[in-house]
């Protein structure tokens, strides 16, 4: 219930309004990036160091702040 | 009425020397000094730094003075920046910016200057040897180096007024700040967790404190305000992640800069949606993907940590129609940060993939969610882990985020001059016009001042006690009149104590 509470909160206003047209920049691009990922993972072996295991496991950071 | 958020950010970036001797001061220093070796820059002055002393009041014993460490490089650069070896890795601090799109500028321009210094170091490094930098926080083994935020705010506002409100959005903005990672690597950390939303969030464990190695606190109180101690007081950020994505860096600070111009115009409001147990909490968001996760909040209710941020999102939207854009970098950026975060809100209550070309951890999820699929792998694999380590390598050839469609905020040729121009808009102005012109007589500089050497004694230091003068508007004409440095000290003397007019 609570939860509630605080979510019928939320941008009263403007969550009315149609959201694929106000966000142009979000919206859809899920489905677009998805394609895109595919064309990057067909080519990502060449780009990935070549023991994931050594790479990982020598990437020690000691000292910092 | 709050002072504007005048802000920069401190980056320790990961440094991996292949072939070398294992010690990564040195390695750091090789990597910074093949990029300083030549170019106009003064060296950092000491002078007046005090990073013990506690916004609580008190200095700590044995804290003062810094240590300080001068046979390690440590350059102010003619952008404005300062670009070092802070213990084992190489730093870039940003100059002081207006605003969140201009911090976002210099943050690049940051990343960009770590690129040139690999390709420098790359020709003096002996064959089968190359140094590698990354923009994230975590090895992954338990160590974490930091991505530091820096806020002005008035002197006037009670440090417990920050410490008790800003843990509200401390807390919950990693659901659209946080970096991302594979599994956990703290003492007690749920073993089962196969990706979190921050590299940061589970090396918390205070709420409030002083340290920034030991003991992580939520808010951090040290008091060093680098301008003038009776009007400013700097809050200094230690709980957000490093960000490759653009908007995310942006809406780090633009909602940043909202919710402390909040608290200093004491109208943040209830403090119902302050967590009961925040160092809980940051965990417990962090560790949820799916954003479901209910935290203890202040008035007895739970509520996700969306949630949480759309109440905020409605009281900085509430503050803007009172109080305007002036302490949020004007109506262009405040009113576009609003609609930004309302924006990524949406989209992270309908699917976390639809914001993955604004929110890293997001798009990390998303290339190792399709990578894993497409070769069968366990969340454990260590293929997982290389790629979620790739993603923040700052080589073009081998990053993984510089492969995928982010949304991107300024033009490349913008941040190619930002790597030698300073901002326009605050002291840096002056401290990175200066050492352009005059590089041979800056004897050195800090975020306050600058110590000139006019070939006759006394050095004469130039106090900068308020990071809005000495910005273009009060300085360029000034600068341009002047035919050398002796001339701008006389000027400076003849009439103000500080760069202000010209």
């Amino acid at each position: 219930m609570a939860e509630r509470e605080l979510k019928r909160k939320q941008a009263p206003s403007t969550r009315e309004e149609p959201a694929v047209e106000e966000t142009p920049a979000t919206a859809g691009q899920g489905e677009k990036l998805k394609a895109e990922l595919d064309d990057l993972l067909d080519e990502i072996d060449e780009v990935l160091e070549e023991n994931a295991e050594e790479f990982v496991r020598n990437y020690v950071q000691k000292g910092g702040e | 009425m709050a002072v504007p958020k005048v802000c920069g950010i401190e980056t320790e970036y990961g440094i991996q020397h292949v072939g070398g001797d294992g010690n990564p001061v040195t390695s750091s220093s090789l990597l910074v000094n093949a990029y300083v070796a030549g170019l106009s820059r003064a060296g950092w002055d000491f002078e007046d730094e005090s990073p013990g002393n506690d916004a609580r009041g008190f200095a700590r014993e044995g804290a003062l003075p810094p240590e300080v460490e001068t046979h390690l490089v440590n350059a102010v650069l003619t952008n404005g920046a300062r670009y070092y070896v802070d213990h084992a890795h190489p730093e870039f601090s940003t100059p002081e910016c207006a605003d969140a799109a201009e911090l976002v500028r210099f943050d690049l321009a940051g990343e960009e200057v770590l690129r040139r210094s690999m390709r420098a170091v790359a020709s003096v490094l002996p064959p089968g040897q190359r140094i590698v930098v990354y923009k994230n926080n975590s090895d992954g083994k338990g160590n974490s180096y930091g991505t530091h935020e820096n806020y002005l705010m008035d002197r006037s506002v009670p440090f417990s007024r920050i410490a008790h409100l800003v843990p509200a959005h401390f807390v919950t903005r990693q659901v659209f700040c946080g970096a991302g990672k594979v599994g956990v690597e703290t003492p007690g950390a749920p073993a089962d967790v196969p990706y979190q939303l921050s590299q940061r969030a589970e090396f918390f464990e205070e709420e409030v404190g002083l340290e920034t190695t030991l003991k992580r606190p939520i808010v951090n109180t040290r008091d060093e305000p680098h301008a003038d101690p009776r009007r400013f007081r700097r809050l200094h950020v230690i709980v957000g992640d490093a960000n490759r994505a653009e908007v995310a860096t942006y809406l780090k600070v633009g909602t940043t800069a909202f919710v402390l111009a909040m608290i200093e115009d004491d109208v943040f409001g209830s403090p119902d949606v302050v967590p009961t147990d925040p160092v809980r909490a940051i965990r417990q968001v962090a560790v949820d993907p799916t954003l479901r996760t209910t935290i203890d909040l202040a008035d007895g209710r739970r509520a996700t940590a969306v949630s949480v941020q759309w109440e905020l999102f409605e009281r900085a939207r509430k503050y803007a129609e009172h109080h305007g854009y002036a302490a949020v970098g004007g109506e262009s950026v405040g009113a576009d940060v609003l609609r930004r975060w309302e924006q990524v809100l949406h989209g992270l209550e309908t699917d976390p993939a639809e914001v993955a070309a604004q929110v890293d951890w997001a798009a990390k999820l998303q290339l190792l969610q399709a990578y894993r699929e497409r070769h069968g792998l366990s969340w454990d694999d260590q293929r997982l882990a290389a790629v979620a380590l790739q993603y923040h390598d700052l080589r073009p050839e081998r990053s993984l985020f510089a492969r995928l469609a982010t949304e991107r905020l300024v033009d490349p040729a913008d941040v190619e001059r930002a790597v030698v121009e300073p901002p326009r808009s605050t002291r840096a102005y002056f401290r990175g016009r200066c050492l352009a012109r005059w590089a041979g007589a800056v004897a050195g500089a800090n975020w306050d001042s600058l110590v000139l050497d006019l070939g006759t004694d006394p050095l004469r230091r130039i106090p900068m006690m308020d990071p809005l003068r000495g910005t273009a508007d009060h300085v360029e004409a000034l600068l341009d009149q002047c035919s050398s440095p002796a001339d701008l000290v006389a000027r400076l003397s003849g009439g103000e104590r500080e760069p202000r007019d010209g």
